[in-house]
């Protein structure tokens, strides 16, 4: 299993000064698998994407992208390896400077995938697919609603048609309808497109969704996987208590501390 | 014996943090001259920030240098008439500007305008995650954002120093003509009389060095930016402090290499 996965963890710690954030994350994803990871507020979620992407050195363990270690490679052997991630951001940091479209359309011109006179057209056809229309291609990124900025990050995340897409809480902060045509097109993506995702969310609707494989975090380890449709029936305190949202149970000692 | 070792530990500990810090900036400073070095080059944002420097702060440069001309005009006149020497105004005016007050003064009011911005829009981008981002799809943030501020700062603030110099003397010119009963011809005359090229040109090498220094600053403080707004808030001010204070500093060590050599 863990020779073919496309990602694989191992032992991934992770400090912010004496605060433990990952204490040794194993988690492997299968190829054209798509993991959804569900943890509680702070307890490392975003982090962990950040050091799949290499944007938060980690202070132990491997990352391996198709077989090879991100870490030790060589630079420009990582910076390949992780070329092929799409990235959306928990807050969407779109670039405020540009336009929507340029926005959407900057890693295929950074790439350089299409020339730029072809650039505003082909963001237009990603916007579609998010459900934004031509209108709002030249606008800028503030002059958009939360849930439409979400939107405008996750097709510039898409827009390269990614092997690999990450995404942080891709329907907070969208209406629940919005919020399952979101999903679908996650999904939609990454069967057309037979991408490996990882997509964190505190949703549990929206997990089941977009989730083949489910895997908890807390206490900086992955203390349950499994098939999505098996959260329901994990026999696991941790995992039954955040699906059900009870204020009781082992989840509040930590919270305490 | 604890306590003895406080001051000790202390002043180990910030040691420690300037050679981190110094490491840094070095280290951030060259992976920008590589990226100015080698493609791809981002020419947008180089006219962005060309025009921010050079052009959007015209306004504020030219009423810098005309009431510092002027000043200098009055002060010279009411200083050297004491020993009969105000014949000297126009070029004591025109060597004052252009090799000390014209690059020092407009590096200071870029500093204030210019710094600050570069350092706010870099600090929002580095606490939004758009600096993250830019390396997630496949552009390399110093090379994206720093290098073409950098060379703006290096080829604009000279242009605006030889606009402050033109500015500067007209200053002079309208105090000494309309006041002081010079005669234009005069006035223009004395100016060129003494004037040596080098004279001109130390001072553009001077402001191309502080345009370097402003943009670097800024682009460094709003890089290294932590903790929303109130860090880009204090990152804002420590670029503009620090410019300010490596011009006035830099203007000594170039100054004295350029006419005591
Ligand atoms: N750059 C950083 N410096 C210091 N501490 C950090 C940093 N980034 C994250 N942390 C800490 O790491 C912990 C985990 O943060 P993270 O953002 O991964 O949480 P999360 O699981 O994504 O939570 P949420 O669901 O609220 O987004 C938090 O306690 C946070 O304070
Ligand atoms: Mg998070």
């Amino acid at each position: 299993m863990s020779e073919c996965a496309k990602i694989s963890v191992r032992g991934l710690r992770k400090s912010f000064g004496t605060k433990i954030v990952l204490d040794g994350v194993d988690l492997d994803i299968a190829p054209r698998t798509a993991m959804v990871v569900i943890g509680g507020s702070g307890s490392g979620k975003s982090v962990l994407l950040k050091c799949i992407l290499g944007l938060i050195p980690p202070d132990d363990g491997q990352i391996l992208i198709d077989g090879e270690d991100v870490l030790t490679a060589p630079t420009s052997r990582a910076r390949a390896l992780r070329d092929q991630i799409g990235m959306l951001f928990q807050n969407g940091a779109l670039f405020d400077s540009e336009s929507v479209w340029e926005n959407v359309s900057f890693g295929l011109l950074a790439r350089g995938l299409i020339q730029r006179s072809r650039a505003r057209a082909r963001a237009v056809e990603v916007l579609a697919q998010v459900g934004l229309g031509e209108t709002v291609a030249d606008l800028f990124p503030n002059e958009l609603s939360g849930g439409m900025q979400k939107r405008v990050a996750l097709a510039r995340a898409i827009a390269a048609e990614p092997a690999i897409m990450l995404f942080d809480e891709p329907t907070t902060g969208l209406d629940p309808i919005m919020g399952a045509v979101i999903d679908g097109l996650i999904v939609d993506c990454v069967k057309r497109l037979g991408s490996t995702s990882i997509a964190i969310t505190h949703d549990m609707a929206s997990a089941g969704r977009i989730g083949d494989r489910i895997a908890m975090l807390f206490d900086g380890r992955i203390v349950w996987e499994g098939n999505a449709a098996e959260v329901r029936a994990s026999g696991n305190p941790l995992v039954d208590q955040f699906i059900n949202g009870r204020r009781e149970g082992p989840i509040k000692m930590a919270l305490r501390r | 014996m604890i306590r003895l070792l406080d001051p000790v530990a202390a002043l180990g500990r910030v040691t420690l943090n300037l050679v981190s810090f110094l490491g840094e900036l070095g280290l951030f400073t060259a992976s920008a001259i590589v990226g100015l070095l080698r493609p791809p080059f981002y020419l947008r944002n180089f006219s962005r920030a060309f025009a921010e420097i050079g052009f959007f702060s015209l306004p504020v440069v030219a009423m810098t240098a005309i009431f510092t001309g002027m000043v200098l005009a009055l002060q010279t006149y009411t200083g050297f008439s004491r020993f009969a020497a105000q014949s000297a105004i126009p070029s004591v005016v025109v060597l004052s500007l252009t090799r000390e007050l014209g690059p020092v003064l407009a590096g200071l009011m870029v500093a204030g305008r210019v710094g600050s911005a570069m350092a706010a829009e870099i600090g929002t981008m580095r606490v939004t995650d758009q600096i993250d981002a830019l390396s997630t799809l496949a552009t390399d943030p110093i090379r994206y954002l720093v290098a073409p501020r950098l060379l703006a700062g290096v080829i604009a603030l000279p242009l605006l120093v030889l606009v402050a110099d033109i500015l500067g003397v007209a200053g002079g010119f309208l105090v000494a003509t309309s006041r002081f009963g010079f005669s234009a011809a005069d006035y223009l005359h004395n100016t060129q009389q003494y004037l040596h090229t080098a004279d001109v040109t130390s001072g553009l090498i001077k402001s191309a060095v502080f345009g370097f220094t402003i943009a670097l600053m800024g682009c460094f403080f709003g890089y290294r930016s932590r903790g929303g707004a109130q860090g880009v808030g204090s990152a804002t001010t420590s670029a503009v402090v620090a410019a300010s204070i490596l011009i006035l500093a830099l203007d000594y060590l170039l100054t004295q290499a350029f006419f005591t050599a």
